[in-house]
């Protein structure tokens, strides 16, 4: 067993620690720890983000970083905070799956990535592999949040998770280009998206298992 | 501006930004549908100068090859021609209230940025720089889509907001997996993510990943072409947003998500020993074709069904480029620029049906041939093209895909055919409840513009029964570029 250095020990960490903080995700049943957990989540990513700025010696993504930490960790949950309150929708999540089946999932799915690309980066650099492993956990998982949540608010949270597992792919790949601006561009994304829900007061996602509502929103009840 | 300084490729680029930057400042609608027209047209008159100046020399960022000019000259035409079509569906919806007139200067604002991420994802060379740019084009019709700010528009435009940043979040981890593939031969940074480059060397690249990679990509990127099991959110948009948006979401947008794709198969070709995407588009594409096809004979609403429609003709525009060969690749190309001008022509003239009738509702649309002629012939013609009836153009593509995969793969084309004619009846049921009959509704003449639609038409029409030989030539070229 060959001994890793420092520097690969506390990436390893950091990137492990976010596929473990996107489990505590599936299991939130309120919108506020939600919320919470989310802002741990970007604030694990600025982390690592830092990190790979500083082991890889790219001064750019320290500004990936701080994106992570201003606006992921403090902006979005804050305002998603006074959203919940605003809508009275903080009293709970109901989520279309129960919590033991999206747990086994989410197991499955890391399981799956884990198998997938170790697998074929083979030959890639340690690093880079385990940091595609996890950040391929973390997107599918962020896939599962979204997929098991009925509610706008929690959906937009499953996305901005998927959207770290990116950003973690994105900083482990050494010296890839755009990094800060693919970065810059998905923070604009979400700010529509969240501006989208306080201007629009969507509080629940519109598919229901009621197809007959469908059949009326649509115009095509017979 | 002197000729030899002309650019017309930062021309396609930054004339929709002046002139959404301009439209999103200036009041009043008249001048501002014209504005909006004039725009388009000098972008579509750029476009069509790359085909006759010499083309610029691949950059870092930029590329122009005979694949993508294809497109673009398709985009900036149908966006040319919409925008005409545009300029008097808005003026009705100003009358009745649906749009005030601060929305209608963030409509314009938004169609012009919307041409301009179309336009950047055409012309860029670098997979991260088209990324962004499929995502900008996404982001702009999101907007559109949910304008009408009804609950059903809403609803349509949060699916699709979903749905698509789902895509493009899928495509971004395959870009960076291609990157990862390209590192250790091409070195770090910017150069590993330059198509040309990428192509160049792509046959040493680590074939496992550059597999993974297309399979993200072609989720990714095939969620926003609209093919099943992914194609959730396209009804919803094209039904519930103005209906200038659903003809360049089917004309336009879908092209530029195929594309995309398009260039990451070629990659993939060009290394030996990755996968083949064939067999995955052939597959992809035959499921959405059968099950769009199918799901036609429930539509109530007639937007979406031309919505589903295009969700088949996507089918078969990727299973003739997954079956690949130079003459199925033909057959693929051809069947999308046909695609694109059909459909188009066929929601600018539903879009002026259901305005003058107020409604979208299939049984509410009856005997159009009688109360409006130029419109309801106009539909039959569009409609009997879309279905692929000759002598119109989609017959040609059509025959061609179909024929040329009895050749070699005679149970696919059995499915294939199934599926077309499936659609067909379909088709040809809904059109001739909406056409002939008793009519129904108001009979209240339109002020329509009816250019956009017949020149749509007749160059359908045109191609169906004779194709210029340079165009033949070009075409076959581009499909042997494509493997």
């Amino acid at each position: 067993m060959q001994m890793h250095s420092l520097s690969f020990d506390v990436s390893h960490t950091l990137a492990g620690g976010l596929v473990l903080i996107s489990f505590m995700m599936l299991y939130q049943d309120r919108l506020y720890s939600l919320l919470n957990v989310f802002a741990l989540h970007a604030l694990v990513l600025a982390l690592s983000v830092a990190w790979q700025a500083l082991i890889q010696n790219a001064p750019h993504l320290y500004v990936t970083a701080a994106i992570a930490l201003g606006f992921k960790a403090i902006i979005i949950p804050v305002a998603l905070h006074r959203i919940v309150k605003q809508l009275g929708i903080h009293r709970d999540i109901e989520s279309a799956v129960g919590i033991g089946p999206t747990m086994l999932a989410g197991m499955g799915l890391v399981a799956l990535s884990m198998v997938l690309m170790l697998r074929v980066t083979a030959d890639a650099d340690p690093l880079a592999r385990e940091d595609l492993a996890f950040a391929l956990s973390v997107v599918l998982l962020g896939l599962l949040v979204m997929v098991t949540r009925r509610n706008a608010v929690s959906q937009v949270v499953g996305f901005m998770s998927l959207e770290n597992g990116l950003v973690l792919a994105a900083t482990g790949a050494k010296g890839m280009p755009l990094v800060v601006e693919i970065s810059v561009a998905f923070s604009i994304l979400i700010a529509f998206i969240v501006i989208g829900i306080f201007l629009f007061r969507i509080r629940e996602r519109f598919d229901s298992v009621d197809v007959s509502a469908l059949d009326d929103f649509r115009g095509e009840r017979r | 501006m002197n000729m030899s300084s002309f650019n017309p490729v930062a021309a396609v680029l930054l004339i929709p930004i002046g002139a959404a930057a301009l439209l999103a400042l200036l009041p009043g609608y008249r001048l501002t549908a014209r504005l909006n027209v004039v725009a388009s047209l000098l972008t579509f008159l750029s476009a069509i100068s790359l085909l006759l100046i010499q083309r610029p020399q691949p950059t870092p960022y930029v590329l122009v090859d005979d694949l993508n000019i294809v497109f673009i000259v398709l985009n900036t035409f149908v966006g040319f021609t919409t925008s005409i079509f545009s300029a008097s569906y808005i003026a009705h919806e100003l009358e009745t209230g649906r749009l005030t007139p601060a929305y209608l200067r963030f409509y314009h604002a938004m169609y012009q940025i919307m041409m301009f991420g179309m336009n950047l994802a055409f012309v860029s060379n670098n997979i991260g720089l088209m990324w962004v740019a499929v995502e900008i084009a996404t982001l702009s019709t999101v907007l559109m889509v949910g304008i009408y700010r009804t609950h059903a528009a809403l609803e349509a435009a949060w699916k699709y907001f979903i749905l698509g940043s789902v895509g493009i979040a899928l495509a971004l981890f395959g870009t960076i997996l291609v990157y990862m593939a390209a590192r250790p031969v091409i070195g770090e940074g910017q150069d590993a993510m330059v198509w040309t480059l990428l192509i160049e060397h792509a046959a040493r690249f680590d074939p496992a990943l550059l597999n993974v990679a297309f399979i993200f990509l072609f989720l990714g990127y095939g969620t926003k072409v609209g093919l099943a099991p992914l194609h959730a959110w396209l009804p919803d948009a094209h039904a519930e947003g103005p209906t200038p948006i659903s003809a360049v979401l089917s004309g336009l947008l879908l092209n530029v998500a195929l594309y995309a794709l398009l260039r990451f198969k070629i990659l993939l070709a060009a290394s030996p020993n990755a996968i083949a995407p064939g067999p995955l588009m052939v597959t992809i594409g035959l499921i959405s074709l059968v099950f769009a096809a199918f799901m036609l004979y429930r539509r109530r609403d007639i937007k979406r069904l031309f919505a589903y429609s295009s969700i088949e003709h996507m089918g078969i525009i990727v299973f003739a480029f997954g079956m690949g060969g130079p003459l199925a690749n033909f057959a693929g190309l051809l069947h999308m620029v046909m695609h694109s001008l059909t459909k188009s022509a066929i929601f600018y003239a539903v879009g002026h049906i259901s305005q003058v009738k107020g409604t979208q509702r299939i049984v509410k649309l009856r005997g159009l041939t009688v109360t409006h002629p130029v419109l309801g012939w106009g539909l039959v013609v569009g409609v009997v093209a879309i279905a692929g009836l000759p002598p119109l153009g989609i017959f040609m593509s059509e025959f061609l895909v179909v024929s040329s995969t009895f050749a070699r793969q005679p149970l696919l084309a059995i499915v294939l055919v199934l599926g077309i004619l499936l659609a067909f009846g379909a088709l040809t049921l809904r059109l001739t409840s909406v056409a002939f009959g008793n009519p129904r509704g108001s009979t209240a003449p339109v002020e329509a513009s009816y250019v956009p639609m017949f020149a749509h038409l007749s160059l359908v029409l045109i191609a169906g029964i004779y194709l210029p030989a340079p165009l033949v030539v070009w075409f076959q070229h581009v499909a042997r570029l494509l493997g």
